[in-house]
């Protein structure tokens, strides 16, 4: 039986980082396969170029033995019948369910079309999602996050001109409460009788193991395990996703309970209280988007709520929506958080400004001949290094950072370690979000988040990958506070 | 060569002084040389007035997209009524009406962001429903308003030295302390960083919402300062003296070089393109041609000016 | 089923804006409540509902048009002139300048310029060329489209009339028909279009071209209820056409726009206008009233959203 897709050998690199590093991947017909991997193993940039919006730098794309690599694209994918489900909604808000059906499906046009649009999502919808309760011509953004979800997720089943052959759903349960999680998985496994095949991504196990006939483990942009599901154990899972020999706590022995707090308040979810004390460096762990960031902006915005009495200065890890300012030199993206503090006689002291930048430059290694060239002159690494720089030439002593390692090379992660370290030791305090396992050693405790909850808290001799993994993937037996 | 006018940001202004000796040197062509210098002195005469509210809405648009102020010229009308009034012709009263010009632009200014703030609507939105009632009140009030400015300002919008009028030489002096607000102090700054991403802008402890009073503030402010300066000028208030300021000031701010995808944003960009559109419309006349073709070519230029920057993210 | 009667009185703010300032004036004046009443009262409202119309499909891609109020003025201007002297010129100019309008969509797009310093300088353009084509107050609108704007069908005033038809024309178009939903989804999630498939090169300029359409009848009804013209003739229509459609519930982002809540508006607009005239009260604070309702409607959709989050 020939593969309904075959990809074959498939790099992508960004920067520094090679998200896929030859990856093979083959699906049958009518299967459904499980993928999974911690942040950052390469699950997204594949299933982009599956779908298309992502282009690979090498490597083959086979869908039922044609050759399509050459110039695949999104409608390329659809007219071979392969529908992607992305975590960020590609739905129109102003639109309703039927409108938004329409969208997609060209054919559906002339006399009666809203019926037959609205006919066709409620069909699916119903078949998928059984009492469902979604108003067909309720605009989608007056929806709630989960029934937007459902209807993207049966969008992506709706048939008109093509045959749905295989559908890609991405962390589709992340907004579903337990029922229609369950009505999904149901659904995916009675259309495998139709030859409708599934690639599911999900950070439940349990579900994975459950609905999948054949898990694909990735972990640093390759496949590490390709079995059948039945061979599979959670606990054998978590073990392949993480890395084989690690020690633990390498930071030992530097904590100080003694230290007074900087920051204490009620964690989200309400189980762990989350604090901060001087000195220490705090890892807020778990998969990515389960609501790391926004408990560090609710610390920003709110300190008081955090008995915060310290400046608290923001570390942004999406360099280009939250950090950089584009159309600045280097030496002013360093110096924005200080320039109150640059100050004579009311006006912005420019020798001041550069002997700050020129300082920081040396101390954290920006790679630039001259502070005054634009940031956009530096690579990722470097603007990220200048991020840095601009929170620790502050006088903030809290130091909130999001995930700031995203997309850096590796000499670059070790000596910001360091730094933090000097700094940690120099009496500043860290609370570091980080989506990266490795990073996780160099804290001396952690709070895992799932669901946008603090669900463990990791002393320092219990921080293993073991540990994280078992906490951010949810057993499904486990039961939902 | 390049490089120096990119990082210096003189590319960015550049343009609008090319311009406006082109269209000069032009001018004086046609006329066979006479009158040069007349020109030249009343174009800087008038350029003040554009200049003092494209600096405002510079400011605006400056803070990033969706940043425009409408409600400018209703302000100029507003503040020229309430000037006039208060001065009531008594070459003592000059300051205290300038004052009352300034104030009235404040509480106007103050408005503004109330409504951004309250409503949660687009700053477009706040200040064309704000000028609406700005300008019924400036109409209402500068009805029968037939006070004649106080000859003290009267003769100081006319004074000049050497050919310069001294009102220009006096807002230059202005716009170049403005240009030091700009880029040396936080307030600035702070403009700058917001219009270039807002959200980064918070995150790195700029306090956004105090940048944007501040701002909308600011430019309701020079709208009335504007409004009474040009009653003065031009010998009295009328209902509609601020309507040509609307398109006016933010064409003045797009041809000086300023981004309206925010964050970038210079000065003497303002004189120039004011000049520029002044001296276009003196070039324009005396080759014979007549207002439609000078408006005409105007619109062209503000499209080519934004297409030849273009490329830029979308500025809404 | 549970009603949701916020969103409810969100949408029906602009007709209950319209309804409150209809009581208020047949309260006060009750020989109002007449065809002759309403037709004096609503006069002026049919270019301004066409202008606000224009405005709202550009404001569908999350577009500002500050040069409809030009545009406007352009094509009275036309219409007192080439129009009636020679019709075919004159049919061949107004085509061209929607073809113009429909370029300058593309212009946007394609460059990815700002539609808002774009449609500034066309505003230039278009009170340019009505100079051009009109340098003194004047003219002659052509006798049909006079006679067209003052018909009196029996028993509902025309103005209320083509309030309706051009309502419901709208709404069809943009609300009900196939195509409408691909251009009101380009504004709510353009990747998304463009991800299925669509050209967003082709809604732009079609949603310009529909607009220019709306600005053309705006200036021949214009031009046949004043029968002459001037360069300055429909300077205030920008500002009004936005706060026309604005009032009606089209939002400034994301694709959310209502036909038949921009006709409203205008209404609410032309009423507002016209009310302190029809009142005998100081004809000063006409555009006051115009902005106070529209603060007003604004303030209480933002309580509105408000209490909406607090959910």
């Amino acid at each position: 039986m020939t593969a309904l897709v075959e990809l074959g050998g498939l790099e992508k690199r960004y920067e520094a980082v090679r998200a896929l590093d030859g990856v093979d991947l083959s699906v049958a017909a009518g299967e459904v396969l499980g993928l999974v991997g911690h942040n950052g193993a390469g699950k997204s940039t594949l299933i982009n170029v599956l779908a298309g919006t992502v282009v690979p730098d090498a490597g083959r794309i086979e869908v039922r033995g044609e050759d399509l690599t050459r110039g695949y694209d999104v409608t390329t994918a659809t007219d071979r019948g392969i529908r992607c489900v992305f975590q960020e909604l590609s739905l129109c808000p102003n639109l309703t369910a039927a409108e938004n059906t329409r969208i997609v499906h060209r054919s559906i046009r002339g006399h009666g079309w809203h019926e037959r649009a609205r006919a066709l999502i409620m069909a699916t919808l119903d078949a998928v999602f059984p009492g469902h309760g979604i108003r067909p011509d309720r605009r989608i953004g007056d929806l709630s996050i989960g029934r937007r979800q459902m209807v993207e997720i049966a969008r992506a089943f709706t048939e008109t001109e093509t045959p749905v052959r295989l559908v890609i759903l991405d962390e589709p349960t992340s907004s579903l409460d337990s029922t229609a999680a369950e009505q999904l998985l149901a659904y995916v496994r009675r259309r495998q009788a139709d030859g409708v095949a599934t690639i599911l991504i999900s950070h439940l196990l349990g579900e994975i193991l459950s609905a999948a006939d054949r898990v694909v483990v990735m972990r640093d942009g390759k496949v590490v395990a390709d079995r059948a599901a039945s061979t599979l154990a959670r606990d054998a899972l978590v073990g392949l996703m993480g890395h084989v020999a690690q020690q633990p706590g390498a930071a030992a022995g530097r904590r100080r309970l003694d230290a007074a707090k900087v920051l204490d308040g009620p964690g989200p979810g309400g189980r762990h209280r989350l604090e901060l004390r001087r000195g220490e460096v705090v890892g807020l762990a778990g998969l990515a988007g389960h609501g790391q960031t926004a408990a560090l902006l609710a610390i920003y915005d709110r300190p008081r709520a955090f008995a915060a009495e310290a400046a608290l200065a923001f570390v942004a890890g999406d360099r280009q929506a939250d950090g950089v300012f584009p159309l600045w030199s280097i030496r002013d993206n360093i110096a924005v958080r200080s320039f109150a503090a640059l100050r004579r006689h009311g006006l912005l002291d420019e020798g001041g400004v550069s002997e700050l930048a020129e300082t920081w430059r040396q101390r954290i290694g920006i790679r630039t001949p001259d502070v005054r060239n634009p940031i956009l002159s530096l690579s990722g690494g470097n603007q990220q290094k200048v991020l840095f720089a601009r929170a620790l030439a502050s006088a903030a002593t809290i130091i909130l950072m999001d995930d700031p390692m995203r997309g850096v090379d590796v000499g670059t992660k070790s000596e910001v370690y360091a730094l933090i370290r000097q700094e940690a030791t120099a009496g500043r305090s860290f609370l570091w979000y980080t989506t990266e396992l490795d990073e996780l050693v160099h804290c001396d405790r952690v709070y895992v988040f799932r669901e946008d909850e603090i669900v463990a808290h990791l002393e320092q001799d219990e921080i293993t990958e073991r540990a994280v993994l078992q906490a951010s993937f949810r057993a499904d037996t486990e039961a939902v506070a | 060569m390049a490089a120096w006018l990119a990082r210096t940001g003189v590319r960015d202004w550049l343009f609008a002084y090319v311009g406006a000796v082109t269209v000069w040197l032009v001018t004086v062509v046609i006329a066979d040389g006479f009158g040069a210098m007349q020109t030249l002195t009343a174009g800087l005469g008038f350029a003040v007035f554009y200049v003092l509210v494209a600096t405002g809405q510079m400011f605006v648009i400056a803070t990033g997209p969706g940043n425009i102020d409408l409600s400018i010229p209703a302000t100029v009308t507003l503040g020229a009524g309430v000037a006039m009034s208060v001065m009531a012709g008594s070459d003592a009263m000059i300051v205290p009406g300038f004052l009352a010009a300034i104030a009235t632009g404040i509480a106007v200014g103050s408005f503004n962001y109330a409504l951004i703030r309250a409503l949660r609507i687009p700053p477009i939105i706040a200040t064309l429903s704000s000028s609406f009632v700005v300008q019924s009140t400036a109409i209402w009030y500068g009805r029968g308003l037939s006070i004649k400015p106080p000859d003290a300002l009267q003769d100081f919008t006319f004074a000049r030295v050497l050919d310069v009028p001294v009102m220009t030489l006096v807002a230059v002096l202005f716009t170049m302390a403005m240009a030091v607000v700009l880029r040396r102090t936080v307030y600035g700054r702070s403009v700058l960083a917001i219009g270039q991403n807002p959200k980064a802008a918070h995150l790195a402890g700029v306090d956004v919402e105090r940048t944007r009073w501040v701002t909308y503030t600011l430019s309701a402010a020079l709208a009335g300062f504007t409004g009474a300066l040009f009653a003065g000028f031009s010998g009295g208030v009328s209902l509609d003296m601020g309507a040509q300021f609307l398109l006016a000031s933010i064409a003045v701010v797009v041809i000086g070089g300023t981004s309206v995808a925010g964050g970038r944003a210079n000065l003497p960009g303002l004189w120039g393109a004011a000049l520029f559109l002044f001296l276009l419309v003196t070039m324009l006349n005396a080759a014979g041609v007549g207002s439609g073709v000078r408006q005409l070519l105007t619109g062209v230029l503000i499209i080519a000016v934004i297409t030849a920057a273009g490329g830029e993210q979308r500025g809404r | 089923m549970i009603i949701d009667w916020r969103e409810l009185v969100r949408t029906s703010l602009p007709a209950l804006a319209l309804a409150a300032l209809l009581g208020a004036i047949f309260w006060l004046q009750p020989r109002a409540m007449s065809y002759q009443g309403l037709n004096l009262l609503l006069n002026l409202s049919i270019p301004i509902v066409f202008a606000t119309l224009a405005q709202m499909f550009v404001l569908t891609v999350g577009d500002l048009d500050l040069g409809i109020g030009g545009f406007v003025t352009f094509v009275a201007c036309v219409t007192v002139t080439w129009l009636a002297e020679a019709p075919l010129v004159g049919v061949l100019i107004l085509v061209a300048a929607i073809g113009l309008y429909a370029a300058v969509g593309a212009l946007i797009e394609l460059r990815n310029l700002p539609a808002i310093v774009v449609t500034l300088g066309m505003s230039f353009v278009w009170f340019g060329l009505a100079v051009i084509v009109l340098p003194s107050p004047g003219g002659r609108t052509p006798e049909w489209l006079i006679a067209a704007v003052r018909l009196r069908p029996p028993g509902i005033p025309l103005a209320i009339l083509a309030a309706v038809g051009i309502g419901l024309v709208g709404h069809l178009l943009l609300m009900r028909t196939s195509f409408g939903v691909v251009l009101r989804g380009a504004g709510g999630n353009p990747r998304a279009i463009t991800r299925a498939g669509w050209s967003m090169l082709q809604i732009r300029m079609t949603l310009y071209a529909l607009a220019g359409l709306m600005g053309v009848f705006a200036g021949l009804t214009l031009a046949g209820i004043t029968t002459s013209a001037d360069a300055n003739i429909a300077l205030r229509y920008t500002l009004l056409s936005i706060a026309g459609a604005i009032l009606g519930g089209s939002q400034f982002t994301g694709g959310r726009v209502s036909p038949i809540g921009a006709v409203l508006g205008a209404l609410v607009m032309t009423l507002a206008a016209s009310f302190l005239a029809f009142l005998r009260l100081n004809p000063d604070w006409q555009i006051g009233v115009q902005g106070a309702i529209l603060i007003l409607v604004l303030a209480l959709r933002a309580v509105l959203d408000r209490l909406a989050g607090e959910r």
